[in-house]
């Protein structure tokens, strides 16, 4: 589904990454762990095609395509998407519009027959009820005003509704309380199935207890210094970064 | 977004009777033509300049009682005296008045036989407002046929507001049926030497529209330019006259979403508004007028008086929505004289590539808790230049007013400006004043994040705008509301980049 191969990025002139291979599959959950600074963040904002980042070096295909140089609106209608390591607030554009304005976009974009309203509700209402969410968050600015924890739900609540092939969490689990770190953990699985793929960036193993992964990879310094199953998450737990990292 | 049904059917039906207005209009144009007006004049050599033989000559066209041709050579007198301000955030070579034409604003517009005919960029943009071909014709000035059934949807409309004993029509038309009530209001509230821009309308103006509501009187449709009978494209010199009789409720709206081109360059038009006690009035506009070329070459110079009095009890709203002209000049204002009156001002200004706005209000508070609300949204893109320009003033015997201000500034792009000149004065100690104000820029952070999700920068930019906008946009009559949201996206078009 993803390949990355030799991703080599910088920043004016900081190199950032430096020769990232990473091979996702349908269905696949891989989690990537390192410390601040290692480059986790900007790896999903290169693959989301943000401004900014300038890749030097390899590529990266998705469902056997080049996206690298694709405009970030383009990236999102192939079907990855982002959850915002810190969601943005766009006042006065209610989350009903807002979510109607990417789901009609994309359907025009894919030659899809425009979602009928009553469908369009009715999606909507479901996914508010399985994370919980009041329905009167819809009628709200997005983002505008909610807590850190609201902010992550609502990113999630996004996911359920534009249902991607490729779903980056971006730290979706820092600053959660239990409940609500449970909360987005079902959301994640309610996506899962053979089909969809998932590259959860976290610092903790916590997260990883609610989600399983197939894969934890561990990323310093710009490069993937060590791959591993599920059981790597919590040897970092007990630890740290620094032992794998010699 | 779509549109709802109910919205639906509402445009259906305003675009069946605009297309019947065009119907009627060309056949009081030929009226005219009877008459010998037209004829007449053309036939003169059009001289330019302004002199009391030219105001006579306008005066007597129009068959106007002599009164009026007083009033208007009063306000010649006084125009001598005023001088062109030179206070507002604007530039601009000044204006020789002496080198327009003041027949001109009569002369007819430019006819096509066919869509074909006309500016297709013109015609891009109205085809991205929604604009039915019926009133493309009609706003480009295309020779139309008669469509029969609609005919009976002018007519019910005009009967249902006889019935009602509201007065809708030109102000030409008022001046001889109900030349008592025109002499009765006309400059009671914008006075003959207000400003040098309403002196000189009062001067010259040609015509414009006039509206009363009866007392106890609830006007059941929105008052519409759209519905005005005889008035062939907005005039240089405008006059509008609004009164509410006591208790009586009306909600006006004045220009369209669609681009109007005009040979003009300046405009002075003047609105009057008169609240009688425990009445109300909405007025509503949406100005689009030609605001140049992307190096600021033609373009309106749009200077506007625009003012309203609030007897007891009585509320004046103002909602605007301005991203036309090259200049806008222009500063809707309620004098909240009867106790307990309420005045209110909603505002979004766009301003992109050269155009200038200097725009605001003035709440002045005579009358014992008195209120107004204040929100302007100014958007400045390209090399433009916006500025909100505010007077809030409450008199020593306002006693327990209250004024909430609220100015904000979007900024895009890093070549435009927006400035704040908020203006308060408090003369007791009872009232109480509240100002907030901001002024941000649509960052990289809110189009990626929108873009991430699959929205285009461009549809990115018209969503953030008009969730800017929304505490303005929500006041409008719902039938505006969904146009004037697509315009700000047209107006705002290739600012980013």
């Amino acid at each position: 589904m993803l390949e990355i191969s030799k991703l080599s990025t910088k920043i004016n002139d900081t190199k950032i990454l430096k020769g990232i291979n990473l091979s996702v599959k349908p269905g696949e959950i891989h989690a990537i762990m390192g410390p601040n600074g290692s480059g986790k963040s900007t790896l999903a904002s290169v693959i989301t095609g943000k401004d900014g980042h300038e890749v030097i070096d390899g590529n990266i295909k998705f469902l056997n395509e080049e996206i690298v140089g694709l405009s970030p609106e383009e990236i999102a209608h192939l079907g990855i998407f982002l959850s915002f390591q810190y969601p943005v607030e766009i006042p006065g554009v209610s989350l009903m519009t807002f979510m109607k304005a990417c789901i009609d976009q994309r359907h025009e974009k894919l030659n899809m027959p425009a979602m009928p309203a009553s469908e369009f509700i009715k999606k909507m209402k479901q996914a508010c009820k399985s994370l919980n969410i009041d329905s009167n968050w819809l009628s709200r600015g997005v983002n505008n005003g909610f807590s850190g924890g609201e902010k992550k739900r609502n990113e999630i609540f996004q996911m359920l509704m534009l249902k991607p092939k490729l779903a980056i969490l971006d730290e979706t689990d820092s600053g959660l309380d239990v409940d609500a770190l449970k909360i987005v953990s079902s959301g994640i699985n309610m996506l899962r199935n053979k089909n969809n793929s998932f590259i959860i960036i976290t610092h903790y193993e916590r997260i990883l207890n609610y989600v399983v992964p197939d894969f934890v990879h561990i990323l310093s310094d710009g490069k993937i210094i060590h791959s591993g199953g599920a059981d790597l998450a919590k040897k970092i737990e007990t630890t740290g970064y620094s032992e794998i990292e010699k | 977004m779509q549109t709802e049904p109910v919205v639906a059917e509402k445009v259906f039906l305003y675009n069946k009777i605009m297309s019947k207005e065009n119907d009627i209009l060309n056949k009081i144009a030929n009226e005219k033509y009877k008459y010998g007006f037209v004829s007449k004049f053309d036939s003169e050599k059009i001289q330019k300049g302004l002199n009391e033989d030219v105001i006579k000559i306008i005066s007597k066209k129009r068959n106007e009682p002599g009164w009026l041709l007083t009033y208007r050579l009063n306000a010649f007198k006084k125009l001598q005296e005023l001088k062109s301000p030179k206070w507002a955030n604007i530039t601009f070579e000044d204006i020789d008045l002496q080198s327009i034409s003041y027949y001109s604003s009569i002369k007819k517009k430019k006819k096509y036989n066919s869509l074909k005919e006309v500016d297709p960029e013109l015609l891009k943009t109205f085809k991205k407002l929604g604009i039915s071909i019926e009133e493309q014709k009609r706003l480009t000035g295309v020779a139309m046929d008669v469509v029969v059934d609609s005919v009976s949807v002018a007519t019910t409309f005009q009967k249902e507001l006889k019935k009602l004993g509201i007065i809708f029509c030109p102000i030409s038309e008022a001046i001889q049926k109900y030349p008592e009530l025109v002499k009765k209001y006309l400059g009671s509230v914008v006075p003959v030497s207000d400003n040098y821009y309403a002196t000189l309308n009062s001067a010259v103006f040609t015509d414009g529209s006039f509206c009363y509501i009866p007392s106890g009187v609830r006007c059941p449709m929105e008052l519409s330019t759209y519905f005005r009978i005889n008035e062939a494209g907005t005039g240089q010199f405008e006059r509008t006259l609004v009164i509410a009789d006591k208790g009586s409720y009306v909600s006006y709206l004045e220009g369209c979403t669609a681009p109007i081109r005009e040979e003009h360059q300046l405009h002075a038009a003047v609105v009057e508004l008169v609240a009688l006690e425990k009445s109300e009035i909405k007025y509503s506009t949406v100005q689009n007028w030609y605001p140049g070329d992307k190096n600021g070459v033609g373009g309106i110079y749009n200077f506007v008086t625009k003012r309203g009095l609030c007897h007891k009890m009585a509320k004046i709203s103002w909602t605007q929505i301005e991203t036309g002209s090259a200049i806008t000049w222009k500063y809707p204002s309620c004098v909240l004289k009867g106790d307990g009156s309420i005045g209110e001002f909603f505002s979004v200004a766009v301003t992109n590539n050269k155009q200038q706005a200097d725009t605001g209000t003035k709440m002045i508070h005579l009358g014992k808790n008195t209120t107004s609300t204040i929100i302007s949204k100014g958007i400045c893109a390209g090399k433009s230049n916006g500025s909100y320009r505010g007077l809030v003033n409450i008199a020593k015997r306002a006693k327990n007013s209250r004024n909430f201000s609220q100015c904000d500034s979007l900024l895009m792009g890093d070549k435009c400006g927006a400035h704040t000149f908020p203006y308060f004065e408090c003369k007791n100690n009872s009232s109480v004043i509240e100002h907030e104000a901001t002024t941000s820029k649509i960052s990289d952070e809110q189009l990626f994040y929108c873009q991430q999700r699959g929205i285009s920068e461009e549809s990115a930019i018209g969503l953030i705008v008009n969730g800017y906008c929304k505490d303005v946009l929500k006041k409008l009559p719902m039938e505006f509301a969904v146009e004037a949201q697509k315009l700000l996206e047209i107006s705002l078009e290739g600012s980013v980049g």
